[in-house]
């Protein structure tokens, strides 16, 4: 599994970019292999303001649904409009163009709590 | 017997492409009263209605053809797990299309449908005899809709209470059906899940640990998805209703408890049946169902209106009024002619022999599970009731195959395949059901089949990765369905405009 | 028994195999105090075939049936002509007796007459997109408020008094229970109005089309009350009318649902009918229950599954669209079967012949002495019929002549209690209406 080692991640299998204090979020590598080919994907309105831990949108293979979870507090300032016809680009390239949302942070802080590379994979370990 | 070569029927056209301009597939009715300008009558008038234009011969072999690509219960054996595929007695159609039933409307007098009536409390008073409950109604038109009635009742019960504001929750097994979780969220519920422990039963410690005063329900399979008795039922039952809560039984498996064990007696408040499982009202395809449900007496004020009941003289009437009711849950008096098919299969076995209905059941699935015991282990090893869940874990982790593939395979030998992936908590599940319809002989075919093919995912794995090859299609491309999503056939004329 | 093939040999041999001593052995997880002992429940004795069958003759022949009476009676169950093929086709074991296709290979005819069925009544409706079937017409329209609400995050549904009682109340149990309000849009003289009354807190408006006095909505002006309040449109249709109306679809309807009883299906006494449900393309996702898709497999051959499945409750469990599992594939697949035998010629020529018989109905009887009671409207196949008597009075008198002559109204509406609502199709004569007729004059006189 490719698990890069600039990002953070979660025990629920998102991960974070962080730039400055804006964090980019998405559903890791594993993620996407265990789901299979996604068909679908459900996102929330920017301006949405989320909490750690929340539900923001769900991702669909044939016969599953994943809720995504927020791994940061913040407000939704975009959303990965191409996901909309091209949901593949999140089996493909889950790290790049199979991103599917940015949050401005309330607490650039936060990051700091989330698992790094190691310790997400020794999770998956 | 082997595995079969590909069937070579040609791929069905759509009935839209047999069309041709001007043809009519039967001899319909002529007015005999004087031609009328529609527009007067009827207003703006619609140009076009694409149906097609198709001879009477054409239809009856279009359908004829797809009826030769379908598999049913008259073809073969069908141990769907969960649906209780049995025998649908020719007796029962035989009688539920006699005009005299067929030919009725629901809102005509009840005074000129006495017969009627008579089936609809027969069938009653056999439900009521056979679960044991007080009261039992038909208006539910299938076992999901019953189960959400159920919960109606529930609800209007805790409200007449004063308690319907704090009990929002309704429990539900992580074993459970997913009619279940979603029939409570249609009542307004949130959902919390309860473990099944070791054995396979309701974990009580859990269950102790999620009953407080906001739990409206539980909702409980018996015997449970994993086809075993709950062992602990009494307790469970006692349990919530110490919390204030009440029982509802799920009564997917009643198959399992007919003339032997009666639901009421084990503490449910109510329960819904499938009439078109347990009473052999056939699937047609996926409907109708036909879902009845008993409750005790407590529940009785609130059930759907109206209500037929049979006067102490033994003749039966409509009783409309009942002002605590939750109202109809459906327009008439829910799925008639599948009560006249239930009430059919059940006078054919009357006191005598009803009980034969679960021993066999039973029998049959114990013979498949201890016969396919070395090859697919039991999920709980206990004896099961009237379906077995095995599970394809082993030859997953020796071979990489799944469940389905195996599913998939047994396709090629002629039979259809059990349930797979249900319930959730097992892995790898196969879920076996054979009924009491079923001879020996089938039961030792499809154990033959069932070893045979575990024996090739080693051997020759290619083979079920390929299944099915015998079928006029192989396995369907389900993610471009979805992608390409592609429900209704359209008029080549407005494709154009539409690109 | 015949339908328990076992012999005592097998259930020796079988027995063994298991290792148990008795089929009383294997039900031994059964707290003994739960048992009962087979034979002892309080149920009548067991028929063999052939008493079966005389008792059930009874029983049918009991009731007065479409076979003796003339029938009148409408209300949303229509006594039409059925081509003798559908009952001979349906009853086909391979699709009588097969489960939800949830195997596709084994399920291509079914899972093709689904996709024909979805074809047509989405393009009798107008409509994107329909799903596979619904329990039956009361039951669509309430899954289509619901629908409407998830869509716009309102809770409050607008229906029309003139929307069939038994469907309002179906609507108002599903309502109760998801914590949604109905309010009701009047109809005093026979077609919804209060329009200025639907607020923007309104999920949905729901009409019925012709609606419940059989008389036409007025489709554009509900659509534009749907406009101002932000909410959807929502008809209940009836699918023969659509052989000849401008559909509810080309009137800008978000969702048309409908009771497909009058095509193929037997009045049965109101069960098994059959639900329709359409809606436009934006809502796919939230469709409730099955729908099939085309696709291919990995050849190329072209094939049908059931799709969008993670809608369904057995993949999303509480958060599904709906609770809805079995559906009424059967009736869906006469009601497909009698609309290709019918095709487009048959059915506007079943619709016409209602509208022919209607119109003449309209006349004889108020000849007869009873009247028009919503002249301003127009109708399709039903009419509400005033009489200077207690129409139920008038009902039981004319059931004595084998007539059926209607539904009265006075149950429904206090202010109707001498109307009767009267359905005319195409499978009635002019001597049956003019027997009618004539039968009305007397008892009237």
């Amino acid at each position: 599994m490719n698990v890069p080692h600039d990002l953070k991640y979660t025990k629920t299998h998102e991960w974070v970019r962080l730039d400055g204090d804006t964090a980019t979020v998405g559903i890791t590598d594993y993620a996407q292999s265990e789901l299979g080919d996604i068909v679908y994907v459900e996102l929330p309105t920017p301006g949405r303001a989320v909490r750690e831990g929340d539900s923001f949108g769900s991702v669909e293979s044939v016969k599953t649904v994943s809720d995504v979870y927020a791994p940061v507090s913040g407000e939704v300032v975009d959303v990965n409009g191409a996901l909309g016809a091209q949901s593949e680009l999140l089996n493909t390239d889950p790290y790049g163009k199979g991103y599917l949302v940015k949050i401005r942070l309330s607490d650039p802080a936060a990051v700091s709590a989330l698992l790094d590379s190691a310790a997400y994979a020794a999770l998956l370990a | 017997m082997t595995p079969g070569r590909r069937k070579t029927v040609p791929v069905p056209r759509l009935i839209f492409e047999k069309s041709r301009e001007g043809r009519m597939g039967c001899n319909a009715p002529v007015a005999d009263t004087p031609e009328v300008d529609l527009k007067a009558a009827m207003g703006s008038l619609r140009a076009e209605l694409h149906l097609p234009e198709v001879g009477e011969l054409e239809v009856v072999r279009h359908f004829t053809n797809l009826s030769h690509v379908n598999y049913g219960i008259d073809t073969g054996f069908y141990p769907l797990g969960s649906c209780s595929m049995k025998y649908n007695p020719r007796v029962n159609e035989r009688t539920a299309s006699h005009p005299g039933f067929a030919r009725l409307h629901p809102m005509q007098p009840p005074a000129t449908i006495p017969g009627a009536l008579e089936i609809l409390a027969g069938v009653q008073d056999m439900l009521c005899a056979i679960t044991g409950f007080d009261h039992i109604t038909l208006q539910p038109l299938a076992g999901a809709h019953g189960e959400m009635a159920c919960l109606m009742l529930i609800k209007a019960y805790h409200d007449s209470r004063g308690e319907g504001g704090k009990r929002k929750v309704v429990l539900v097994p992580d074993s459970a059906h997913g009619t279940n979780p979603a029939s409570a969220a249609r009542c307004g519920y949130s959902v919390r899940s309860v473990p099944t422990d070791p054995d396979g039963n309701t974990d009580l410690a859990a269950l102790r640990e999620a009953l407080d005063d906001t739990v409206a329900a539980l909702m409980l399979t018996n015997p449970s998805t994993l086809g075993l008795f709950e062992a602990n039922i009494v307790e469970v039952c006692r349990m919530v209703h110490e919390a204030g809560g009440q029982v509802f039984c799920d009564g997917a498996n009643m198959n399992a408890m007919v003339g032997m064990t009666r639901p009421a007696d084990h503490g449910f408040d109510c329960m819904h049946l499938n009439l078109h499982k347990t009473f052999s009202t056939p699937h047609g395809g996926g409907g109708p169902g036909c879902g009845a449900i008993g409750l005790q007496k407590h529940l009785e004020a609130f059930v759907p209106t109206p209500v037929v009941r049979r006067r102490a003289d033994g003749s039966v009437e409509l009783d409309a009024h009942r002002p605590l009711s939750i109202g109809r849950v459906s327009a008439y008096y829910g799925q008639f002619l599948m009560e006249v098919r239930a009430y059919t299969y059940l006078r054919a076995f009357g006191r005598e022999k009803m009980a034969d209905i679960a021993r066999h059941a039973v029998l049959n699935a114990n013979y498949v599970m201890e016969r396919l015991r070395a090859v697919l282990p039991p999920a709980y090893d206990r004896p099961c009731m009237h379906e077995c869940v095995l599970t394809a874990e082993p030859i997953k982790k020796e071979t990489g195959l799944r469940a389905l593939d195996i599913s998939k395979r047994l396709i090629d030998y002629g039979f259809h395949p059990p349930t797979n992936y249900f319930p959730l908590i097992v892995h790898e599940a196969i879920m076996i059901e054979p009924t009491e319809t079923e001879t020996k002989e089938t039961l030792d075919a499809f154990c033959d089949a069932m070893i045979a093919i575990c024996a090739e995912a080693r051997s020759n794995p290619e083979l079920l990765r390929n299944a099915p090859t015998t079928q006029i299609v192989g396995r369907l491309d389900e993610t471009a369905a979805v992608k390409n999503l592609d429900v209704r056939w359209r008029p080549p004329a407005r494709h154009a405009v539409e690109a | 028994m015949p339908y328990i093939p076992h012999t005592d040999a097998d259930r020796r041999e079988m027995l063994a195999t298991i290792g148990a001593p008795s089929i009383d052995h294997l039900f031994r997880e059964i707290p003994a105090g739960l048992r009962v002992a087979p034979g002892s429940l309080d149920l009548p004795p067991a028929l063999d075939e052939a008493r079966l069958i005389d008792h059930l003759a009874d029983l049918a022949r009991s009731n007065r049936h479409m076979g003796v009476l003339d029938c009148f009676l409408g209300a949303g169950i229509y006594d039409r002509y059925t081509p003798a093929l559908v009952g001979a086709l349906i009853s086909r074991g391979e699709f009588l007796t097969a489960y939800t296709p949830y195997q596709p290979e084994l399920s291509q005819g079914f899972l093709q007459t689904i996709y024909e069925f979805q074809s047509m009544i989405a393009e009798l409706y107008g409509m994107d997109v329909a799903n596979a079937s619904m329990y039956d017409g009361a039951t669509a329209l309430a899954e289509a408020a619901i629908l409407a609400s998830g869509v716009k995050g309102r809770h409050k549904i607008y229906a029309s008094a003139a929307i069939h009682p038994h469907y309002r109340q179906v609507l108002e149990t599903y309502c109760w229970a998801m914590d949604l309000q109905v309010e009701t849009l009047p109809a005093p003289d026979g077609v919804t109005e209060g329009w200025s009354g639907v607020g923007e807190d309104a999920a949905a408006i729901l009409v019925q089309h012709p609606n419940f006095y059989g008389v036409l909505e007025d489709l554009a002006a509900v659509r534009s009350a749907a406009d101002r309040a932000g909410s959807l449109m929502v008809v209940s249709a009836d699918p023969v009318a659509m052989a000849l109306v401008k559909p509810p679809g080309e009137y800008g309807a978000d969702i048309v649902v409908g009771e497909g009883q009058p095509i193929g299906v037997p009045m049965g006494l109101g069960g098994p009918l059959v639900g329709l449900f359409t809606c436009r393309q934006e809502h796919v996702r939230r469709i409730p229950g099955r729908i099939v898709g085309r696709t291919s497999d990995h050849d190329g051959n072209p094939g049908y599954v059931m799709t969008l499945r993670t809608r369904e409750q057995d993949i999303r469990r509480e958060k599904a669209t709906s609770n809805i599992c079995t559906n009424e594939a059967l009736m869906a697949l006469a009601t497909t079967i009698a609309l290709c035998a019918l095709g487009k010629n048959g059915l506007r020529q079943v619709a016409e012949g209602s509208v022919r018989n209607t119109q003449y109905a309209i006349k004889a009887l108020a000849e007869a002495g009873g009247k028009l009671r919503f002249p301003g409207g127009k109708v399709f196949c039903e009419f509400v019929l005033e009489l200077p008597k207690d129409a139920e009075a008038v009902r039981d008198r004319l059931l004595e002549r084998d007539i059926l002559a209607g539904l009265p109204l006075g149950a429904y509406d206090a202010r109707l209690a001498n109307c009767l609502l009267v359905a005319v199709t195409e499978v009635r004569t002019k001597a049956q209406i003019d027997h009618y007729a004539a039968a009305l004059k007397e008892v009237l006189a």
